[in-house]
């Protein structure tokens, strides 16, 4: 009988290995969450990496006793006459395997703490490209069933399952809902939240560089909840503002059909308005 | 019905088939009166602990085929074997049926078959009370697998989250089938709970203090508090909710002033504990498991004990961590998130205690001890990627992917379904007299445990690239397609691990080995001192406790079970059997059906029922029986104990 958790060690390597392979090459396109594109993701990312490296710190803690007693004290026909002494206990060893998670947990906590509170704060950028650091930009975010709906009061322009935003900029998203729940999720850029009818909560995310990163919906909400996904288009300051620009001249204003269209239930493309109030 | 394409009428008619039948071999085999005498009207705890394992891998197979059918769905881009409305279907009634009708009934059913045996007790404190709850739990369970044929299932997931589960924008009977059924089989399991802290409270043998009880005992008891505080909230917030949908009011409506939150509240307040409620038995289970076949008794009594208490104590502190991305603010996260990391200070003492159990025995390999070895390196990382979900801003980013399924999984299935195996074959021999085969056994353990990781350990790396729960497909492009389809092979696996395991049991039932000893382990708690299955009373004499490990200690001294030889037997009291709990719960049934498709009259009909044969017990004077000596003692002499 071989023990117990041989092959699922041969896993661990396989999966590791394949693991630093991704990461080497792409990683940025298949594994958002651990190629951050801006601060946010960028801080929680450190996080998910220092909780990790405590974490396999205890698994290998742990597998080398395990796989110690389980070789070690397995029965062989050599001690079939072996009695096994009856231990009650061990007070020292006890207290060092409390003490230790103590510690690991006291170590995990404080960094927890001291980002959670960060992140109520718009991101502090290091990685600046714009020169001129302007008041953050406010985005309402609006999920309908199913897709999400942009207003931008600063601009006037309302777009739908897409966004568009300006780089190096702190943005600031205040979510929403019309209809059941739904949580509004850019990996790339950082972690989610909640849209909630009734509640306006706020998601500041930043993006470093311009690119195109992909948003979806990551609570369950019905139907068309797999398709409500959408582009975050992060472009330059210049580029935002010719965007604004352009929309306002060229695209078409809501109109109250439109608008009530939107709240029907139903899947629709990408839309570009100049107002934010139907008319 | 009839729109609902081939996948339902298949199995409309395979339930009608496999109904017929079942029908059909009882009719032929004239089986009815044995089944109504033995098993439907039956009080022993014995019998309704095997009735609970019984539903329990019943409902492990229909929860597992939803597992496969969503996992056949998802294992490559732009799939259309299952439509959303039908996925959604699925993947609501896998969760709750794994949690509310398999997990619980299993655990339960370990209850009854252990506990009054562990403390050497005849019978749980309320028999009758027992019976109600198994029969208000097997109720609700076909309840809830009707809706799957008549008027669909529940489609909001196992948490049915307002206020996408309201009539505005959830119509049909399908969430009702929800609420009605958990409302029910809740009922029971609060009897449960109460039933079963009271039996261990009251009914310990002489001499078995509570420092001296198995760990499974313990861990009983102590979930028995836990159900007892938690499952009260889960009926209230069904209760809301059911009004909201059945009589139009707005608890959790923003239309009409009411707070979605508060029911994610409620949920989640009975939630989390519901985890370790099925949890904490397992870990009882591999305590006696692996002092068993280490030969030694448990390491770490005392620390076993209280880390048990304080998991339960912090279980209910807890419970913001399932919504951290719904804008609590950073105080109340970081509380959260720091009182979550805290349960893995007494969870990881456990786990070096079990170690340190085996430290200088001698390890058996058998089936069981092989499920309470596999459920350690897989708890452990279903465990730490639970303290990595408890980084408030990581879960931000883990929230609602597939991280969070997969860490869920490695606790449910390696730490419950684990748990649940290595009672199987543990306490097999105790429940039918017949050990199941470790040669199967060991294929069973290898398939499933195997599929188990190549199914689930991925699913980190997918929720890592984005992949959300409760989608029903996804386009090409992101990358997931391989690892899904990987995943998909795992489930397979596990598919198979599970088809040896009932391969096993039939197999045993007909040509397995027969415990003639009453202790084919060695073991070292009570319910081994007695014959394999133990007679209706337990233990013809009560025996006398000395110390902790007491059928050990006994062994040791040379004593037996039944005493010193000349002290005669007395007469058993016993409750007699009763018909009563199955046929309220077919009132409980009745009342439901109406609740769930608005039909008041059936409603009326089937709460006067249950009013009825409640009141129908208040006047039974005449509910029990002694057994006589002479009785006893021919058992007693078969079995070779005089
Ligand atoms: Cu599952
Ligand atoms: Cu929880």
């Amino acid at each position: 009988m071989k023990p117990s958790g041989r092959r699922l060690r041969g896993l661990f390597l396989v999966v590791g290995l394949s693991m630093l392979a991704l990461t080497g090459c792409g990683t940025g396109k298949y594994i958002p969450v651990l190629s951050p594109q801006g601060p946010v993701a960028r801080s929680e990312y450190y996080l998910i990496i220092w909780s990790f490296v405590l974490m396999i710190v205890v698994v290998l803690g742990v597998f080398v006793i395990y796989f110690y007693m389980l070789v070690k004290y397995r029965a062989r026909p050599e001690n079939k006459d072996y009695v096994p002494p009856e231990i009650e206990g061990n007070s020292r060893w006890e207290s060092i395997w409390t003490i230790i998670p103590i510690i690991i947990v006291i170590a995990l906590a404080i960094p927890t703490v001291a980002v959670t509170y960060n992140l109520v704060q718009p991101p502090k950028s290091a990685a600046a490209t714009t020169a001129t650091k302007e008041t953050p930009i406010t985005i309402d975010v609006i999920s309908e069933r199913w897709k999400w709906v942009f207003k931008y009061p600063g601009q006037n322009i309302e777009t739908v399952n897409y966004v568009n935003i300006p780089a190096g900029q702190p943005i600031d998203f205040e979510l929403s809902s019309t209809g059941p729940m739904n949580a509004f999720w850019v990996p790339a850029l950082g972690g989610m939240e909640f849209a909630m009818p009734s509640k306006d909560l706020k998601l500041w995310l930043e993006a470093d560089h311009p690119g195109t990163y992909d948003g979806r919906s990551a609570q369950f909400s019905g139907r068309g909840f797999a398709n409500m996904t959408f582009k975050v288009n992060s472009m330059t300051q210049a580029q935002f503002n010719a965007w604004v620009q352009k929309t306002q001249q060229t695209a078409p204003k809501l109109t109250k059909q439109t608008d009530d269209q939107l709240q029907k239930p139903g899947l629709v493309s990408p839309m570009t308005f100049s107002s934010i109030e139907p008319e | 019905m009839l729109d609902e394409g081939p996948l339902i009428w298949m199995s409309d008619a395979l339930i009608t088939l496999a109904t017929i039948g079942i029908i059909v071999v009882l009719t032929y085999f004239k089986l009815w009166k044995w089944l109504w005498d033995n098993w439907l009207t039956t009080v022993d705890h014995k019998k309704i602990g095997i009735m609970y394992l019984i539903a329990a891998i019943l409902m492990l197979f229909r929860g597992g085929t939803d597992g496969m059918l969503m996992r056949a769905q998802l294992s490559w881009p732009n799939l259309h074997f299952l439509n959303a409305d039908h996925y959604d279907q699925v993947f609501t009634t896998h969760g709750t049926v794994m949690i509310l009708f398999m997990a619980m009934p299993a655990i339960i059913g370990f209850f009854n078959v252990a506990v009054p045996l562990q403390i050497g007790c005849r019978d749980v404190a309320f028999p009758y009370l027992n019976a109600i709850s198994f029969w208000l739990f097997f109720a609700a369970a076909m309840l809830f697998n009707l809706s799957f044929v008549v008027g669909g299932s529940p489609d909001g997931g196992w948490t049915s989250y307002t206020p996408y589960v309201e009539n505005m924008f959830d119509p049909g009977p399908g969430e009702n089938y929800f609420i009605v059924s958990l409302q029910i089989t809740g009922i029971g399991t609060i009897a449960t709970g109460i039933n079963f802290m009271i039996t261990i409270l009251r009914m310990r043998a002489p001499g078995m203090t509570l420092m001296r009880m198995p760990m499974f005992t313990w861990s009983v008891l102590i979930t028995s508090f836990i159900i007892v505080f938690a499952f009260p909230v889960l009926t209230a917030a069904l209760g809301l909710l059911l009004i909201d949908r059945d009589f139009g009011a707005h608890f959790f409506t923003v239309s009409g002033g009411g707070m979605p939150m508060q029911y994610v509240n409620l949920f989640w307040i009975w939630g989390h504990p519901e985890v370790y409620i099925v949890i904490l038995p397992a870990f009882g289970i591999f305590s006696e498991v692996i002092s068993t076949f280490a030969h030694k008794r448990l390491f770490g009594y005392a620390a076993m004990v209280v880390s048990m208490a304080s998991i339960a104590i912090l279980s209910f502190i807890v419970w913001v961590h399932h919504f951290f991305t719904m804008g609590a603010g950073p105080g109340v996260n970081s509380f959260f998130g720091v009182s979550t990391m805290a349960i893995a200070i007494p969870t990881g003492v456990k786990v070096f205690n079990w170690l340190f159990t085996m430290h200088k025995g001698r390890i058996e390999y058998t089936s069981a001890m092989l499920w309470a070895l596999g459920f350690i390196p897989n708890f452990l990382i279903g465990g730490l990627t639970g303290v990595m979900l408890a980084v408030p801003p990581a879960d931000y980013q883990y929230h609602n992917s597939y991280f969070l399924v997969s860490h869920f999984h490695y606790v449910l299935i390696g730490g419950t379904v684990f748990g649940v195996f290595a009672g199987l074959y543990y306490w097999w021999p105790k429940m039918f007299g017949v050990l199941l085969n470790e040669r199967l056994g060991k294929w069973h353990f290898w398939t499933f445990m195997i599929g188990f990781n190549v199914c689930f350990f991925p699913m980190y790396f997918l929720g890592f690239m984005g992949m959300t729960r409760r989608v029903y497909t996804y386009p090409a492009g992101y990358g997931w397609g391989v690892i899904n389809l990987i995943e998909s092979i795992g489930a397979i696996g596990m598919g198979v691990g599970f088809l040896i395991m009932v391969y096993n049991i039939v197999w045993s039932a007909r040509f397995g080995e027969r415990d003639t000893t009453g202790d084919p382990w060695d073991a070292r708690t009570l319910e081994w001192a007695t014959t394999s299955p133990a007679p209706e009373y337990n233990f013809a004499r009560i025996p006398e406790i000395k110390g902790r490990d007491a059928w050990w200690l006994m062994k040791r001294n040379g004593e037996s079970i039944n005493g010193p030889k000349d002290i005669p037997f007395e007469p058993i009291h016993m409750p007699n059997n009763s018909g009563r709990p199955i046929i309220m719960s077919l009132f409980f049934f009745i009342a439901g059906a109406g609740f769930i498709f608005s039909w008041w009259i059936l409603t009326i009909i089937g709460l006067l029922g249950v009013l009825v044969t409640l009141a129908q017990r208040s006047f039974e004077y005449d509910d029990h029986h002694y057994i006589p000596v002479e009785e006893i003692e021919r058992t007693e002499s078969a079995a070779g104990r005089l």
